[in-house]
């Protein structure tokens, strides 16, 4: 069976990003970029299910820049087997992107589609959801362990206070979450092999969906910056100013 | 035009969480309803309809909405969906599997986690983990949001609003196999005005029993970091941070926690904040009211003694 994982070119997780200085946008300019953390956490659960035999062909997908690629070759660094890439320059809501993926999974039949349940950028956490909508499946959200057993998929989710599984028939749609997996380190070799592996390019209109502006970014802007306070020098003296002071014990 | 706002519960008790949905839906400005969507849920019908400035309750009570899958609950949206045009949910772990799917069949965008209504079309929203604030203008005829319960304040419960009864029901291929929820005689951590939290400085899961013993001196909830819950100290629905819970209470204690970004975009909205921690250096004394430089294994006993 296949396996459709769309992944984003995103700001590294641990690089503070600033808000540039005409407030419309953070200032991405020359940041280093790698593929989301929670996307990394859905090719590696995909290729798992490839070692354990129960998939057969891992189908990597990303729509944004040129220099998205990095990312396609880094997950099939990781064991993905193809890339198909969306080039456009263009930022869109998650709907947009849903629709395109949604036009790549018409083409592509894959019985799941594992994708990162939001990327760390927009924080969104909707294109999953949206794609599951798009294609009239069914879909578990965050993920935290992915069982496929005949034409169905057991999925455990992180919910609220606790854990739930579900059972749902393919083709599905699994947002994963942090504990899923921990992902692997791509080995050189792999990397070296990844450079061969196919890649086509494809523009937004050959997918032949419509698409339309839903918002517009007013402006973005710093958060407050809370004030550091003071320091304490014992036990004694911070009951007393929770109890005197800040009056919350 | 009308407000829905779906109620957040367990079909036994209504969450704290949708009454501060409903001060943000007051906030944007029109007739506000409530959706029940349960299984045998008439105790939380009662608790909802007491909401100040709720005008109907709508009660859809069938075994299909009983373990709120997102497939059953998202068809029962849509089939109402012609009156509103705002639709809110709180941004839990139900609100963001639900309202992207309905967005979606509404052919809308749908905007997460509003921490704050600037008109009835534009919000503020976080993006970056909390790094920036993002306000962002809809252009669709139906607003479909999640919003951020901490950032608003609770409505009171003085209220005596309509009970209308759906008869939609709404099943899907999706199959319930098994829940496990975490009991705690603990107040809930998104709902606690005093949240006590450990992190890896804890140093195993026995010695947050002392964590526990301050937050229940203070009728407080425990939470922890992300660096505790990955240590496997403690479950991971006490994570607070920005990938797990937002909190806001009264009093924020930060025990053995060095303040990693990740965790301070999750509690930064407290009102007061204490760190505990025996580095000087650790980033969480940037954003405390009170730090105190000490072996939280010497602090915490000695603040339980106090306090």
């Amino acid at each position: 069976m296949k396996v459709l994982v769309p992944v984003k070119r995103v700001v590294d997780a641990n690089v503070k990003v600033r808000v540039n200085a005409d407030n419309t946008n953070v200032d991405t300019a020359n940041l280093k970029m790698a593929i989301n953390p929670f996307c990394e956490i859905a090719v590696e659960e995909a290729v798992r299910l490839k070692e354990a035999g129960v998939v057969s062909e891992i189908v990597v997908v990303t729509i944004g820049p040129k220099a998205a690629q990095e990312q396609l070759r880094t997950a099939m660094a990781l064991g993905a087997d193809r890339g198909i890439h969306v080039e456009t320059d263009d930022e869109f809501a998650s709907l947009s992107i849903a629709k395109m993926l949604n036009a790549i999974q018409n083409q592509e039949q894959a019985q799941l589609i594992l994708l990162g349940k939001q990327s760390i950028d927009g924080d969104n956490n909707q294109t999953g959801q949206m794609l599951a909508a798009l294609g009239n499946m069914p879909q578990a959200t965050f993920a935290s362990e992915v069982k496929v057993e005949g034409d169905s998929v057991i999925v455990t989710r992180e919910i609220d206070g606790g854990l739930q599984t579900l059972k749902m028939p393919m083709p599905a749609v699994i947002t994963t979450d942090l504990r899923l997996n921990e992902p692997r380190y791509a080995k050189l070799p792999n990397i070296m092999k990844a450079k061969r592996k196919p890649l086509d390019t494809v523009t937004v209109e050959s997918l032949g969906v419509t698409l339309k502006q839903h918002q517009n970014i007013v402006k973005v802007a710093p958060p407050a910056q809370r004030q550091a306070g003071v320091m304490v020098a014992s036990v004694e003296e911070l009951v007393e100013k929770l109890k005197n002071e800040a009056k919350v014990i | 035009m009308a407000i829905l706002v779906i109620a957040e519960h367990d079909n036994a008790t209504l969450k704290l969480d949708t009454a501060k949905v409903v001060a943000c839906a007051q906030a944007i400005g029109a007739d506000v309803d409530l959706l029940v969507a349960g299984d045998d849920c008439s105790a939380v019908v009662d608790a909802a309809k007491q909401l100040t400035g709720v005008r109907k309750v709508l009660v859809a009570d069938n075994a299909v909405y009983g373990n709120g899958i997102a497939e059953n609950l998202g068809d029962l949206l849509v089939s109402i969906a012609a009156d509103y045009q705002h639709m809110l949910a709180t941004a839990s772990s139900l609100g963001k599997d639900v309202m992207p799917r309905v967005a979606a069949l509404l052919d809308v965008a749908q905007i997460s986690e509003v921490v704050e209504v600037v008109s009835e079309d534009t919000f503020v929203r976080p993006i970056y983990a909390g790094s920036a604030l993002a306000t962002v203008q809809s252009l669709d005829a139906v607003k479909v949001m999640t919003v951020r319960s901490s950032a608003f304040d609770a409505v009171a419960n003085d209220g005596n609003a309509e009970v209308v009864s759906l008869d939609g029901v709404f099943n899907s291929a999706v199959e319930f196999v098994s829940q496990t929820l975490t009991k705690s005689e603990r107040p809930d951590l998104g709902a606690a005005s005093v949240v006590v939290s450990g992190g890896r400085a804890m140093g195993s899961a026995d010695n947050f029993a002392i964590l526990e013993q301050l937050a229940d001196k203070l009728g407080g909830a425990l939470g922890a970091s992300r660096a505790a819950v990955d240590a496997g100290y403690v479950p991971n629905d006490l994570q607070v941070g920005q990938t797990g819970k937002i909190v806001a209470p009264d009093l924020y204690i930060a025990v053995g926690i060095s303040g990693a970004i990740q965790h301070l975009a999750g509690m930064k909205d407290s009102k007061v904040i204490v760190a505990i921690n025996k580095d000087p250096e650790a980033p969480i004394f940037q954003v405390a009211d009170y730090g105190l430089e000490a072996d939280l294994f010497d602090a915490v006993p000695k603040l339980l003694e106090l306090i």
